[in-house]
């Protein structure tokens, strides 16, 4: 699938021709940098509390971009504005850019629900609806189209399988999704998120509220979806982002520290405050 | 596997018909404005209550056939005779001390027995009793005051206060406050024991890890903590005993008078409304138009009582978060 | 301080014993079909109830199909719309106030409202919408009629609608709407689909509990004109009526100890009406509340 541009307005996105948006960058897509998200000097504030310091980071497409650093130190509310899901939080704002295939994403006349179909969240805790588990799959899809039933049913099926939950969940679609275990919701709440066709995923810490086995296998999820999506995820568990990254971002006090291919920055860290942190000297 | 998947997905998420955008927009802002709309009802509510009573009150107070009419008497005056003799007279003050002695009587008998069962559920009960207390209080909250004002004129008067004392009347302060008081038990109760309850643990565990006895807690870290919570149940629930009407419209007698003896009848300022609401006065009668002056007097307090129990209870509950 | 507290938890459970008690040994021998099915009379022996029974009917019906939506719209908009602002605090204040404003004072808004329309129409002359046979028979000024009456005890229960609405959205998990935004919900999707399905059957409780309260009102409809003696069952929005608290208060309200056994007896019935919404309560509590996290 090839990425496709993301225009302001809501615009026919089933046409073959995705440079079609006459508000969205008209660069073609060969052409078009690798990178999927741009940042460039991005500060953020929760009110009068600055989180995030100046922050100018490059995410490639199709990779796994893991996000590291102590708690507090503005990885989540990183994530958080790559689809403005800070815009619920009295107070937060931000400043500088970030872009996303060439989109300004703090654009003030941004649509935010188109942005948040294009860019799929998972969540810490995971969160299924108190509904049926073909409703929690469905839910997304139906919110922007209108599908025939066996498409529907086709595009349910087919998440479920990319979330590696389908031959577990196959016989039981209609029962609720709290029946599930923990595991088994945070995959239903992937393919949840990879049913509205994202572009981008974004894992906010998705394993730590999960049992080693749950997470093994969520982690290779996260390394099979990489060649579809772009992805980035918090965590903090070093082992797990040297596990499932392709490159690293480490932050400290708000502050980007290092960025880099993951087997470098843990191996050879250019600074000493990552290399503290990556051999468990603090956090 | 997973990957072809997750490649089939995001082809088949493009295949359906793309719900209108400006459609749902302009769906989301109708709904919005309807929203809004039905917030400003309550707002309107309030307003309207006001003009409706400033404006009847206003005209009671500047009848012109009624000169005699004036703020300072009406809130001076210490007889409230409306319909009795040539001359009625309009002082307020019996009427206030009437609802303030049900009131009064109401609340030392609610707030001790409420504050105390609020204990006992928060601290003592076990989950089993709990459930049934809180049943049976959810059944007193849902009696109608009507039938606690039937309770107290042939229950309470006569088996419990006249063979007493010959003093009590039929109809007497004593017997109406105390079905207030049993009417608004469950508010002191259910608001104290969220009050007692909001009291974080790690309160009480630092106590017992003092050495504290239960007794100790509850008497030395629980309920101190707690006060500014039970504080404004106290109030919000005398707020109801002022405004409560048909319990002392049947028990507490017709007759206003300035007393502070319980055994006497009294009349409250709910109890003349309804005494000039039933009654036949006419519309534009001197007697009628009183009753706005009455209603706008009680709602002032009403109205400074639920104030005052609103920020205080804002305030504790901003304490714990 | 065990004991003073078993004492007082004693009391109030004792107080509810001789409440119910006494009130049964009063009623039941008045209690009977024909008390259910006829109209008040002068002789208590003849009397019944079938007319406050109806009124209360339609008159909690009008007042449920104004005071719950209208209830759970304001709490979906202060709850899931409106930012955290001076405007909000100050509508949210309000409303607690509101709670506390005695049921008499809504009973003299509604009087000059909705009986006299502020005067602006003469009830002399009044505008007419659609003939009596038709249960929308509608006149304005409403007069101290059944629509009067409902919109009344809708203004004395909305505050207590809104609130038990409020404090069932905010019981929906943040992570629910959460979950629905990231999808690409609007505001309305996520409250359409996720927060009010997940909140209704708290919802359910807090109307049905705002429905107890007003099918036990008098007050506010002794003030706008209820009657305490009708003959007839309520036939359209324009009729007279009555509500069992009325006529409560009414043979209460005699000196005579057989309109007091009547009285007790319509107690009862109101009491097991009451007591038949709090179940559904319960019911609805317990068999609907299904964990929104697991």
């Amino acid at each position: 699938m090839k990425t496709i541009p993301l225009p302001k307005t809501n615009m026919d996105q089933s046409t073959t021709t995705p440079t079609s948006s006459t508000s969205a960058p008209t660069v073609p897509v060969a052409l078009r940098p690798p990178s999927a998200i741009e940042m460039n000097s991005l500060s953020a504030w929760y009110a009068k509390n600055q989180v995030l310091h100046a922050i100018d980071l490059d995410i490639a497409a199709k990779q796994v971009c893991a996000f590291i650093g102590p708690s507090g130190c503005g990885k989540s509310t990183l994530l958080r504005w790559l689809n403005r899901m800070n815009d619920t939080i009295p107070g937060a704002r931000a400043t500088g850019k970030i872009s996303l295939h060439g989109v300004s994403l703090l654009d003030a006349a941004l649509d935010v629900v188109d942005l948040r179909r294009r860019v799929g969240m998972v969540f810490q805790k995971p969160n299924p609806f108190p509904k049926s588990i073909f409703d929690n799959v469905a839910f997304g899809p139906r919110l922007h189209r209108i599908y025939s039933r066996t498409d529907l049913e086709e595009l349910v099926e087919q998440s479920l399988r990319a979330s590696a939950l389908w031959e577990e969940v196959k016989d039981r679609l209609s029962s609720s999704a709290l029946g599930l275990s923990g595991g088994q919701q945070q995959r239903l709440c992937i393919a949840r998120a990879i049913a509205v066709g994202p572009e981008l995923l974004l894992m906010d810490e998705p394993c730590s509220a999960l049992d080693p086995r749950s997470t093994a296998s969520i982690e290779e999820l996260i390394r099979e979806l990489r060649t579809t999506y772009t992805i980035v995820i918090v965590t903090h568990n070093m082992q797990q982002a040297s596990r499932v990254s392709d490159t690293t971002a480490f932050f400290y006090e708000g502050k980007l520290v290092e960025t880099g291919a993951t087997d470098l920055l843990f191996t050879t860290p250019r600074e000493r405050r990552t290399e503290d942190y990556v051999t468990g000297r603090f956090g | 596997m997973t990957s072809i998947a997750a490649r089939n997905a995001a082809e088949i998420s493009q295949r359906g018909r793309l719900r209108s955008a400006s459609a749902q927009m302009l769906f989301e802002g109708s709904i919005k404005f309807t929203l809004v709309g039905l917030t400003l009802l309550s707002v309107l509510t309030t307003v309207a209550i006001i003009a409706v009573l400033i404006e009847e009150t206003v005209g009671f107070f500047t009848m012109a056939d009624h000169p005699e009419i004036s703020v300072w008497n009406f809130f001076t005056g210490t007889e409230w005779s409306p319909l009795l003799g040539a001359q009625p007279l309009f002082g307020v003050l019996p009427l206030i001390s009437g609802t303030l002695l049900v009131t009064a009587i109401a609340g030392i008998f609610a707030m001790p027995v409420g504050l105390l069962t609020a204990v006992f559920l928060s601290e003592y009960a076990s989950p089993r009793t709990r459930t049934i207390l809180k049943s049976v209080l959810e059944v007193l909250a849902g009696v109608p005051t009507v039938v606690y004002g039937f309770f107290a004129l042939t229950f309470i008067t006569p088996y419990l206060l006249q063979p007493l004392s010959e003093s009590f009347g039929t109809y007497n302060a004593m017997g109406a406050g105390i079905a207030v008081g049993i009417m608004i038990l469950p508010i002191v109760c259910s608001l104290s024991e969220d009050a007692l309850r909001a009291v974080p643990h790690s309160l009480r565990d630092g106590a017992y890890a003092l050495g504290a006895t239960k007794f100790d807690v509850t008497a030395k870290v629980v309920i101190p903590a707690g006060l500014s919570g039970v504080v404004a149940a106290f109030l919000l629930a005398l707020t109801r005993a002022i405004g409560e009407t048909m319990i002392v419209a049947l028990a507490a007698g017709g007759l206003a008078q300035l007393t502070a003896n319980p055994s006497q009848q009294v009349q409250t300022m709910t109890a003349y409304m309804v005494q000039i609401f039933l009654g036949d006065a006419p519309a534009a009668g001197v007697e009628y138009r009183s009753s706005y002056a009455v209603a706008f007097t009680l709602f002032l307090i009403t109205f400074l009582m639920t104030w005052t129990g609103a920020i205080i209870l804002k305030r504790y509950r901003e304490e714990y978060d | 301080m065990l004991a003073s507290c078993l004492a007082a938890t004693t009391i109030a459970v004792l107080v509810l014993s001789a409440l119910l008690i006494s009130i049964a040994i009063e009623g039941t021998s008045a209690l009977s079909w024909s008390f259910l099915t006829s109209f008040a009379s002068r002789k208590a022996s003849q009397a019944g109830i079938l007319a406050p029974l109806m009124g209360s009917v339609w008159v909690c019906a009008i007042c449920a199909i104004v005071a719950i939506p209208v209830g759970i719209a304001t709490a979906i908009y202060l709850e899931e719309y409106a930012r955290r602002s001076r405007l909000k605090s100050l509508i949210q204040l309000n409303i607690s106030n509101l709670s506390g404003v005695p049921s008499i004072v809504y009973g003299i808004l509604a009087l000059v409202a909705f009986v006299r329309f502020f005067g602006i129409r003469s009830n002399d002359d009044p505008l007419t919408f659609g003939s009596p046979e038709s249960f929308m028979y509608l006149q304005i000024p409403f007069g101290p009629s059944v629509i009067a009456g409902g919109l009344t005890l809708s203004l004395v229960v909305l505050p207590i609608m809104i609130i038990a609405s409020q404090e069932a959205l905010r019981s929906v998990p943040q992570s629910l709407r959460q979950a629905a935004l990231a999808l690409g919900s609007t505001q309305w999707q996520v409250v359409w689909h996720v927060t009010l399905p997940a909140a209704l059957p708290t919802i359910m409780t807090g109307a049905i509990l705002s429905m107890s309260r007003a099918i036990g009102e008098a007050a506010p409809l002794l003030v706008i004109g209820g009657f305490l003696l009708v003959f007839q069952t309520p036939t359209n929005l324009m009729s007279d009526f009555t509500v069992l608290p009325l006529q409560i208060y009414n043979w209460a309200g005699r000196p005579q100890a057989e309109f007091h056994k009547i009285a007790a007896a319509a107690i009862i019935v109101q009491l097991v009406v009451l007591l038949a919404f709090n179940s559904i309560a319960i019911v609805i509590r317990q068999k609907l509340q299904r964990p929104l996290q697991s």
